[in-house]
């Protein structure tokens, strides 16, 4: 937060508090801000309006009653929350997941991913005026939510990683739907593009504002699109391959002066090759099984619950203490979609973690708010703090 | 809970790359390392952390530039210290990982700050106070970050029963906000909690 | 139709039918969105589950022009004085919405930081249950405050009080 400005008027700048209810639909913040004028000359930020307790609440359930609170962190990509979660435990476990399996959250991993960048760039297109694009986009992610639906039971909350697979195979006729599904958003992707791309009024307010140059980047701890907008390439999906992406072909968009306008540009490319992706790994799912049922992580199948002694002792002892793994501590990250998305994870040996932190992504961008902002117009608050794509319920858990 | 091994021991297995280069360095300041599970940690005393930390950021075998998390862990009752700091650093030009912990007692929870290394845990740290009460010396304004300032304690050690909930709390009056606010755009090192 | 204001003659109970009428089909909406809820209110207000087909689509960003309160998502004890303040900045006759297992009494979080259920702070006429509500169930929420307004008029929820709790634990009781 800079200090201010000496003033040429000797008029008093004005405090107002874009408060905590406040329509941006991204979440719940305090910006109280100091505007001389229409130019902002001091910032400070104030979070912990979601704070739900989820260390604590995760130190007190079984490792896979976790998976449903990890849904709630970042709520518009949900599924990549469950994964980044479940590859923690399963590093910890030292758990081999099926091709199939692997594929499949691949698959679902990358859906998730477009409707995130759907959501941020379809309510920063509405918080400009342009509510047009915004409903379409908001029918796109619709058609994704319905796939969701089809294949994990809900829309939103979808709790579908389990320890060593997924809760449930890839139903029948998954990929015509899938393909369909496909056509239609990159169909109204197109739409979108061709709305905004030209016009000169979106530009204007998205470009030169906002900038964060590499470097600085970097120093603040940014990773995922806002640190690719500044054009330093990194990827946990390529840099760290995990699941099957270094079986898979896609580019990565990186930007270059680091402004607003960069990261809608890198988050709507990165929707078109997160669906090249998708049809990638449609072509390839292997046959085979949907979960590695190690004794220890996961309950056996209903038909050995039922049939055997050893089975339903099993069964029992994992629903009533929980999974055990080995004493020990792990970090594992995945590329969420705001960025790094880690889970570092202490397990003592019993069914519950003894401790299970998320690396938020979105707390170094929010961090850096007032740095962004400050000597910019009030009117330029809402483009920063939307291409921010701050989630409120990963920024606090 | 982690298998703690000895420098100075006979190892079956070898030494990691990153480890000999600060072994190498600060001779006698790593007091345990592991690397279960594929993750480099190493142990260091709070005294003279900074010194490693900076080695480890400008090193040119190291070049840790990303700060990626800053964290505690509250061991009370299984350790003689009660809290670990854990830092996660990632070099994005090598790109490789290392964890550094760093053993905290619980009579004297203060750590320096690693501020003017890394500007991404200003934040961070703020968290760390606010959940556990560890106290960065030479952080420029540590207040609590998550929770409000009429709150008593501090809920992610383990003493801290869950259920426990604190009294409901008041909107205060806007004037002193208002004060407050003036004072902080002035001054950014006030430390004072913000009113509600 | 019961009558509420006046002696119950004729002509004021009809107006009161007309106003309940006009009152129920335009409903100004205060969403006080906070978390994954959100996302179920924004598909809700979309293009595909329409909710402006009820009349209560516009968004009021604004207590006093606002007759609903949704509280969408979870209230912890920091955001609950605002929430309060909003409430009570909001002009007679208001009516609220608990949008989601966590507004209505804490979802699955029941710790040192959650409202176990707004109706703790305010009073609340509806309560979409789910986590988060399908948009089925939300329109399903919307036809019921409208019959509601329909029976019960103006009242809104003025007349009703806050669920009475005592204070849960305090820090001398651990």
């Amino acid at each position: 937060m800079k200090r201010l400005k000496p003033l040429e008027f000797g008029a008093e700048p004005m405090l107002i508090e874009i408060g905590p209810s406040h329509p941006a639909t991204h979440g719940i913040n305090r910006l109280s801000t100091l505007i001389d004028g229409e130019v902002v000359v001091g910032m400070d930020v104030e979070m912990g309006f979601l704070h739900r307790g989820f260390e604590k609440e995760s130190e007190n359930s079984t490792y896979v009653q976790v998976v449903p609170y990890t849904d709630r962190l970042n709520y518009v990509s949900p599924l990549l929350n469950n994964l980044a979660y479940s590859m923690t435990v399963e590093k910890l476990f030292g758990l081999e997941v099926p091709r199939r399996a692997q594929y499949a959250r691949v698959i679902m991993g990358e859906v998730t991913r477009v409707c995130d960048h759907l959501t941020c760039n379809g309510a920063m297109a509405m918080e400009f005026g342009a509510m047009t694009v915004f409903l379409w986009f908001i029918k796109a992610r619709e058609y994704l939510w319905e796939l969701l639906d089809e294949v994990t039971g809900a829309r939103l909350t979808v709790n579908w990683t389990r320890f060593g697979g997924n809760a449930n195979d890839l139903p029948d006729g998954f990929l015509t739907m899938l393909e369909e599904r496909l056509k239609k958003v990159e169909d109204v992707l197109t739409e979108g593009e061709k709305m905004l791309f030209k016009n000169k009024i979106f530009i204007d307010r998205l470009k030169g504002i906002g900038i964060i140059p590499r470097e600085r980047a970097i120093e603040l701890g940014f990773t995922g699109p806002m640190l690719r907008a500044t054009g330093e390439p990194y990827d946990v999906r390529r840099a760290e391959p995990y699941l099957v992406y270094d079986e898979l072909d896609f580019e990565i968009p990186v930007g270059e002066t680091g402004d607003c306008w960069d990261r809608f540009l890198v988050r709507n490319e990165e929707m078109r090759q997160s669906i090249h992706i998708v049809r990638q790994a449609a072509d390839k799912l292997p046959p085979g099984d949907y979960i590695n049922r190690q004794r220890n992580a996961w309950i056996p199948d209903k038909s050995e619950v039922y049939g055997s002694i050893e089975g339903l002792i099993d069964h029992f002892k994992i629903i009533m203490e929980g999974s055990t793994p080995p004493p020990g501590e792990v970090y594992h990250a995945i590329e969420g979609g705001n960025g790094e998305l880690g889970f570092y994870l202490v397990s003592d040996g019993t069914g519950k973690p003894y401790k299970c932190r998320l690396r938020p992504p979105c707390l170094n961008y929010v961090a850096a708010l007032p740095e962004m902002t400050i000597g910019h117009y009030v009117g330029d608050i809402v483009p920063i703090f939307g291409s921010i794509n701050m989630i409120a319920g990963e920024l606090e858990r | 809970m982690e298998t703690k091994q000895a420098e100075n021991t006979t190892q079956p297995q070898e030494i990691p790359k990153l480890t000999a280069l600060v072994l190498e360095k600060f001779p006698g300041r790593v007091t345990a390392r592991h690397t279960c599970l594929g993750d480099e940690t190493i142990t260091i005393p709070r005294e003279g952390m900074l010194e490693v930390f900076a080695f480890l950021r400008d090193d040119k075998h190291c070049r840790f530039n990303l700060m990626v998390d800053l964290t505690a862990v509250d061991y009370l009752g299984l350790r003689e210290t009660r809290f670990e700091l854990v830092v996660h650093l990632k070099s994005l030009a090598l790109g490789h990982r290392l964890r550094v912990k760093i053993p905290v007692p619980a009579e004297d929870p203060s750590v320096d700050s690693l501020i003017n290394l890394w500007g991404a845990v200003d934040w961070y740290e703020r968290e760390c106070f606010d959940m556990y009460g560890l106290i960065f010396k030479n952080h420029p304004n540590l207040k609590r970050l998550i929770l409000y300032d009429s709150f008593v304690g501090h809920p992610l050690r383990k003493d801290y029963p869950i259920h426990l909930q604190q009294p409901r709390v008041t909107l205060r009056p806007v004037r002193e906000r208002y004060d407050y606010m003036c004072r902080v755009m002035k001054d950014p090192s006030e430390t004072e909690q913000p009113p509600l | 139709m019961k009558p509420i204001m006046g002696q119950g003659e004729f002509v004021t109970t009809r107006l009161d039918s007309l106003i309940n009428w006009s009152r129920k089909y335009s409903l100004f909406q205060y969403p006080f969105v906070t978390a994954c809820c959100g996302m179920e209110y924004m598909a809700s207000n979309a293009s595909h589950y329409d909710q402006s087909r009820f009349g209560a689509e516009i968004p009021r960003f604004s207590p006093r022009q606002a007759d609903v309160l949704w509280v969408v998502g979870t209230i912890n004890h920091k955001i609950a004085p605002v929430l309060l303040r909003v409430y009570e900045q909001m002009a007679h006759p208001k009516w609220v919405i608990s949008f989601g297992a966590c507004a209505s009494s804490g979802g699955f979080y029941q710790n040192y930081s959650v409202v176990q259920g707004i109706d703790r702070l305010i009073p609340v006429d509806v309560y979409i249950a789910g986590c988060p509500p399908r948009p089925e169930a939300v329109l399903d929420g919307i036809v019921a405050l409208q019959n509601l307004i329909a029976e019960r008029g103006p009242t809104g929820t003025s007349g009703k009080n806050p669920r009475q709790t005592k204070e849960v634990l305090t820090l001398s009781r651990q």
